[in-house]
């Protein structure tokens, strides 16, 4: 997946107003002297490390990522609670587990994010992923069915990924 | 101070409290380390979410203009997370620490050390 930087002046469009809106954020203000100043860091900054990258999948579809992030920060509000339960509870009644997850998704930036994802929702973590990155695996606080779990994983999460990275 | 603001900061204020010290009795009640793992990450990310929320109010209130870059740590936050628990999984399994004997499927754990297919 090999792309062109449209213009050599901004090789990184999206990065640079990432930077520039993060740059805002930080300084919690729109003057005009932050303005100029994130306005230059954002050109600089990509201009210096664009050499670095190494191409990624991008982000096809805006929707569908504001559907995903939407659900994944309302999962994080439910896997707070089952956390919360299963902490409060008899720790003797756990039956925490080892699994591994094949993964149909390729390219690193979609299997970091549904690393990351698998982390913060129910009583799930990543902990490995094996090195032909073909198998995630995930330590689960409390596991009632595999295969239901593999499966929810599977198509809660990994089916929209492959969707907004078309891959 | 209006009595409603004051009732929405506090009200965020507990529940924020509340959910970061169910992590921390989850960091010292569970079992083992990898059980462990999962009280700061996750109880840690609602409850340090509801206290930026409570101090973006406030913040917003006392200054008149809107403060946004609570915003940005909650964002920090959601990406390192995920991204410490696992580095320490890694870590726990390299270093073989005790997983607790009633675990199913322990003996992944050392596939996954050597990074092979289950």
């Amino acid at each position: 997946m090999k792309t062109k930087p449209r213009f050599r002046l901004l090789p990184m469009p999206l990065h640079s107003l990432i930077l520039f809106v993060v740059w805002l954020l930080l300084n919690n203000t729109v003057a005009p002297g932050h303005i100029v100043l994130g306005g230059f860091l954002a050109l600089t900054i990509p201009l210096l490390t664009s050499g670095m990258q190494n191409t990624q999948p991008g982000f096809r579809k805006p929707l569908a990522t504001l559907r995903y992030v939407l659900m994944v920060i309302g999962d994080i509000i439910v896997a707070n609670f089952e956390v919360a339960m299963l902490v409060l509870g008899s720790s003797k009644k756990l039956s925490p587990a080892f699994i591994a997850v094949p993964l149909n998704i390729e390219h690193e930036l979609p299997i970091t994010i549904l690393a990351s994802t698998v982390s913060l929702t129910p009583g799930t973590v990543s902990a490995e992923i094996s090195a032909d990155k073909k198998w995630l695996y995930v330590h689960v606080l409390n596991l009632t069915d595999k295969d239901e779990l593999i499966a929810s994983i599977k198509q809660r999460y990994e089916q929209p990924l492959m969707e907004i990275f078309e891959c | 101070m209006e009595f409603w603001i004051e009732l929405v900061v506090s009200v965020f204020l507990v529940a924020g409290g509340i959910f970061v010290l169910i992590g921390s009795i989850g960091l010292a009640k569970l079992p083992d380390f990898y059980t462990r793992l999962h009280g700061p990450t996750k109880a840690t990310t609602l409850g340090m979410g509801c206290l930026l929320i409570a101090s973006m109010i406030l913040a917003t209130y006392q200054q008149g203009y809107l403060s946004v870059h609570e915003l940005l740590i909650t964002l920090f936050l959601l990406i390192t997370a995920p991204v410490t628990a696992h580095m320490l999984a890694k870590t726990a399994m390299h270093h073989e620490l005790e997983i607790l004997d009633r675990t199913s499927g322990k003996e992944l754990s050392k596939r996954a050390r050597e990074r092979m297919n289950p």
